[in-house]
């Protein structure tokens, strides 16, 4: 006689339903990424893609766990799109792999697989890969690059030079570049109105692609795959910090649609600081978790060293998550202190 | 009446299933073949049997005694013969078998003498020992006393008497049909737990999606003329269960360490309230219940059954399908897979669920937990079930019980939403049991150790006392040795001043006399303080162990560590043995 335990009826969810969901999230995003930037991205995420699924085999392989079952659970392909999304888009095939191999090997693989790792594996792999190899980290095409998807995809692929019209910056980082070298005499509306790179409030074409991620994420809130907390906590202390500082001097300062709508912000507060498996668990861990990353995202970018700052801070918040948990304990039933 | 409703936090839905089995009345089961009564159906001690085998018993008559004041009497529930008193196993997940008193029916289902209580005239002590007697429990699964919790407390006034009528368990539907068809005796039996109590508000709670249910109970009511309010609950799981029931309706949150009168509430089943009501008005003792029979079945139905009855038996009333493989006591929520199909219906069976992969679809394999959050957020006591989780299977049980895992109520809402499929509540029942495991063998170490300390204690103190005793004689001595001197000095001089006490201080200043008094006053002076330090040391040593035995032997180490170095640097007081440290330490 079988005794399985209750309860004998199970929501019809499972681990993979969550990451598909996930990925079906990121589609708005991808969507105007390649419409706007080269459907060169969508050659990124089939290479990471097959890259995960690859070194996640041999890694489950290697540890004799069963392979069809931890394969399917998707998350894999999750951390793969991440990164696909996080890397230029023209990066050399190579240099996604090594971010994508490292990832699951390494930051995931090691620490124990599903559910173990204490790192963002997406954000490793892109810390790891902008330390290694920062030249071509920092390729990002302008929008104005009139490459065909053959051309795109013999970048990629390393069949034709890497043209030089690829060398430029981010919006994030020419915006940074272009303030300290002008010490002052730059101002950002100039910059905003008279360079190439942006658009109407941030990045050409990027701002279309945040709103993209914004889309998803707002969908997944509703189908309560994620909650309110970090998002609405990573928003408001970006807008919190660029408002004040804008508001000091807009001359030296973006605005903050300028930095809601650039780099990582709309993908880190929707898809990469909610990772549960990294980040906090209880409702006011994750308040705090949020809006540590939406303001260290801020400094590193502005102040820091590196154009974009969402995979430093994200990291960095990672490695405070379990104490932020333990000491963000909710009072359970019935210990409420009314008093 | 508009009342204003509390929420309580978490919560399920999982699909009700109970529309198959209300479309029939309720229907009386057919007497079985046997019945096997077991003695332990309700909380608290084993009722003791008064039968053996080969006598004849009436339906309603006594077979097992109540054994103290948590426990309830246990009666046939048929005319019969007792074949025999003998262990049968359980309906219990646990498959133990346990004393039961077997009864075959001789069909005429015969009653004993049955005789309305006197209610009006008897007092409260009374009526609570008459619903013992008469095996009155919770009818909800709990199966708690129902005598037990009738009395009020004394210090906190009873405010609100919470009604259970909210069958929030998928499947099962056998209180909505006895308050669809019995209101009246449902809502009599509430007065008597009214009167009993004397709460300032009855409040009735039934979920909203038995609407017949409630109308029948509120028309109940009024034909009554009682003031109790029928409250429609939102139908959502586990608003029947007692503490998340008085949370919607009185806004108190009852925690694991309190009791709910602590509150100023109680609660009991709707079920519960009839069966009282049965007892006192008709003297009839608790020997059926009603039982939904629904699941893996042609003919879900609810059945009036009575105890004892084989759950195989019963459920072919109700056609289960071929593919049937099990049984289910409960709900699919908190209910198990009966060990045997003979098991008999006992007094916490309300619902039986024939069990096949079709309804229930076998569990898919269990993943690592992705911290998704998804279970506290289904907590309805606002637990970390992953913490816990995590935490019972790395066997930190300690660490479990700081994240309350004794406030789960395992209810399944964790585990009907992992989306990693972990069986979560059994994780949590094995963490709980070993707790209980590990807790009695602490009680019997802890005996044993108390004993063992009082032994030292008792030593040390005997020890104590004889060197204190000793110290005593040696100054009693020297002094005696002064006095002997002075008396002497006193001799030799002819000193008028020899009647006066040869104290010390005052001793007179001759030549032979001082050298010989100041050595006994320092004598006796040592000898005090000696006594002084044994006694502080006896005292320091007993006090001592309390704070120091329960460390690790990693701490245990740095502590004899420290130590060393302390004397050492002669920080501390030498080892033991030397002799008591200079006059200049002052002991007291
Ligand atoms: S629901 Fe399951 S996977 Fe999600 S946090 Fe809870 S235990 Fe982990
Ligand atoms: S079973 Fe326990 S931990 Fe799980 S939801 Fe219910 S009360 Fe919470």
């Amino acid at each position: 006689m079988m005794f399985a335990p209750a309860p004998y009826l199970l929501k019809d969810v499972s681990v993979s339903q969550v990451m598909t969901q996930v990925c079906i999230a990121l589609v708005p995003g991808i969507a105007a990424y390649a419409w706007l930037v080269g459907p060169a991205i969508l050659a990124q995420i089939v290479i990471a893609s097959l890259a995960a699924l690859l070194a996640e085999a041999l890694m489950l392989r290697i540890q004799g766990k069963p392979l069809a079952m931890f394969l399917s659970d998707g998350s894999a392909v999750v951390t793969a799109w991440l990164i696909a999304l996080a890397f230029p888009p023209l990066a050399p095939w190579w240099l996604v792999v090594t971010g994508t191999v490292f990832a699951i090997v390494v930051a995931k693989q090691l620490y124990g697989g599903l559910g173990q790792n204490p790192f963002n594996p997406a954000m490793i792999a892109f810390a790891v890969c902008i330390v290694a190899f920062p030249a071509l980290m920092s390729q990002w095409p302008s929008v104005g690059l009139q490459l065909s998807l053959v051309d795109q995809m013999n970048v990629i692929l390393g069949f034709m030079p890497r043209v030089d019209a690829l060398s430029g910056a981010t919006p994030l980082d020419a915006m940074k570049t272009a303030l300290k070298l002008g010490e002052g005499s730059v101002d950002v509306a100039h910059l905003l109105a008279n360079q190439d790179i942006y658009g109407n409030f941030a990045g050409r074409g990027w701002e279309w692609v945040a709103v993209g991620y914004l889309l998803g994420g707002l969908w997944m809130l509703q189908r309560k795959l994620i909650t309110w907390h970090v998002p609405t906590a990573f928003i408001g202390a970006l807008v919190a910090i660029s408002g004040a500082l804008w508001l000091y001097n807009p001359a030296q300062f973006a605005s903050p649609l300028f930095h809601l709508f650039s780099g990582a912000a709309m993908l880190g507060a929707f898809f990469i600081a909610t990772d549960p498996v990294s980040g906090c668990t209880t409702p006011r861990g994750k308040l705090i978790f949020g809006a540590g990353c939406g303001l260290l995202a801020y400094i590193i970018r502005v102040f820091g060293g590196y154009p974009d700052g969402v995979a430093f801070a994200v990291l960095l918040l990672n490695l405070c998550a379990p104490v932020i948990d333990l000491l963000t304990q909710p009072p359970i039933f019935g210990m409420k202190d009314k008093a | 009446m508009l009342m204003n409703l509390f929420k309580f936090k978490g919560g399920v839905k999982p699909p009700t299933n109970k529309t198959q089995s209300v479309t029939l009345p309720i229907a009386q089961a057919p007497l079985p073949s046997r019945l096997v009564v077991p003695l332990h159906q309700s909380i608290g001690g084993v009722p003791q049997p008064v039968v053996q085998a080969g006598d004849k018993v009436l339906k309603g008559q006594l077979i097992g005694e109540a054994d103290g004041w948590i426990s309830a009497a246990v009666h046939a529930p048929t005319s019969g013969t007792v074949l025999e008193v003998a262990m049968h196993v359980q309906p219990h997940p646990s498959g133990l078998d346990a004393m039961c008193v077997v009864i075959e029916p001789d069909g005429k289902d015969e009653w004993i003498e049955r005789q309305p209580f006197d209610y009006a005239n008897a007092a409260p002590e009374a009526v609570r020992e008459y619903l013992q007697q008469s095996g009155v429990v919770g009818l909800g699964g709990a199966v708690f006393p129902t005598h037990g919790k009738l009395t009020p407390s004394k210090t906190v006034p009873m405010e609100e008497l919470v009604i259970n009528g909210a069958e929030c368990e998928p499947f099962i539907t056998c209180d909505d049909l006895l308050m669809r068809e019995r209101a009246e005796e449902v809502v009599r039996g509430i007065g008597i737990f009214r009167d009993l109590l004397q709460p300032k508000k009855v409040l009735i709670g039934i979920e909203d999606n038995k609407p017949e249910a409630a109308a029948a109970m509120r028309a109940a009511v009024d034909a009554l003329g009682e003031s109790f309010s029928v409250v429609p609950v939102p139908t959502l799981y586990p608003a029947g269960g007692a503490k998340q029931l008085i949370r919607v309706l009185t806004g108190k949150e009852v925690p694991a360490s309190k009791r709910s009168t602590d509150l100023g509430v109680q609660c009991f089943n709707v079920a519960t309230a009839y069966t009282a009501w049965r007892a006192i008005a008709h003297g009839e003792p608790v020997v059926s219940r009603l039982v939904t029979l629904s699941g893996n079945v042609h003919a879900p139905r609810n059945y009036e059954v009575l105890i004892g009855t084989p759950m195989g038996e019963l459920l072919q009333l109700a056609q289960p399908h071929p593919d049937t493989d099990g049984i289910v006591m409960g709900g699919p929520m908190m209910g198990f897979l009966v060990p045997d199909a003979n098991v008999p219906v006992v007094k916490a069976t309300n619902c039986l669920i024939a069990h096949s992969d079709r309804i229930f679809p076998p569990k898919a394999p269990e993943m690592p937990c992705i911290r998704c959050g998804s279970c506290a957020q289904a907590c309805p006591h606002e637990l970390q079930p992953f913490e816990m989780y995590w935490f019972s299977r790395a066997k930190n049980f300690g660490k479990t019980q700081e994240y309350h895992i004794f406030d789960c109520i395992e209810c399944g809402c964790c585990s009907f939403v992992c989306p990693s499929r972990i069986p979560l509540v059994q994780y949590f029942r094995f963490a709980k049991s070993e707790i209980w495991a590990r807790e009695r063998e602490k009680k019997a170490a802890d005996t044993a150790k108390e004993r063992f300390e009082f032994k030292q204690l008792r030593e040390e103190r005997e020890k104590a006392e004889k060197a204190e005793k000793l110290a005593k004689a040696a100054a009693a001595q020297a002094a005696k040795k002064a006095a002997e001197a002075a008396a002497a000095a006193a001799a030799e001089n002819t000193d008028p001043a020899a009647a006066t006490p040869p104290v010390a201080e005052t001793a007179p200043s001759t030549d032979a006399t001082p050298a010989v008094a100041v050595d006994a006053a320092q004598e006796a002076k040592k000898a005090a303080i000696a006594a002084a330090m044994a006694r502080a040391k006896a005292q320091r040593e007993a006090a001592q162990p309390k704070n120091t035995e329960v460390l690790s032997s990693a701490a245990q180490h740095d502590v004899a560590d420290i130590e060393a170095r302390r004397a050492a640097a002669h920080l501390t007081d030498p080892e033991p043995g030397t002799p008591p440290a200079p006059a200049s330490e002052k002991a007291e």
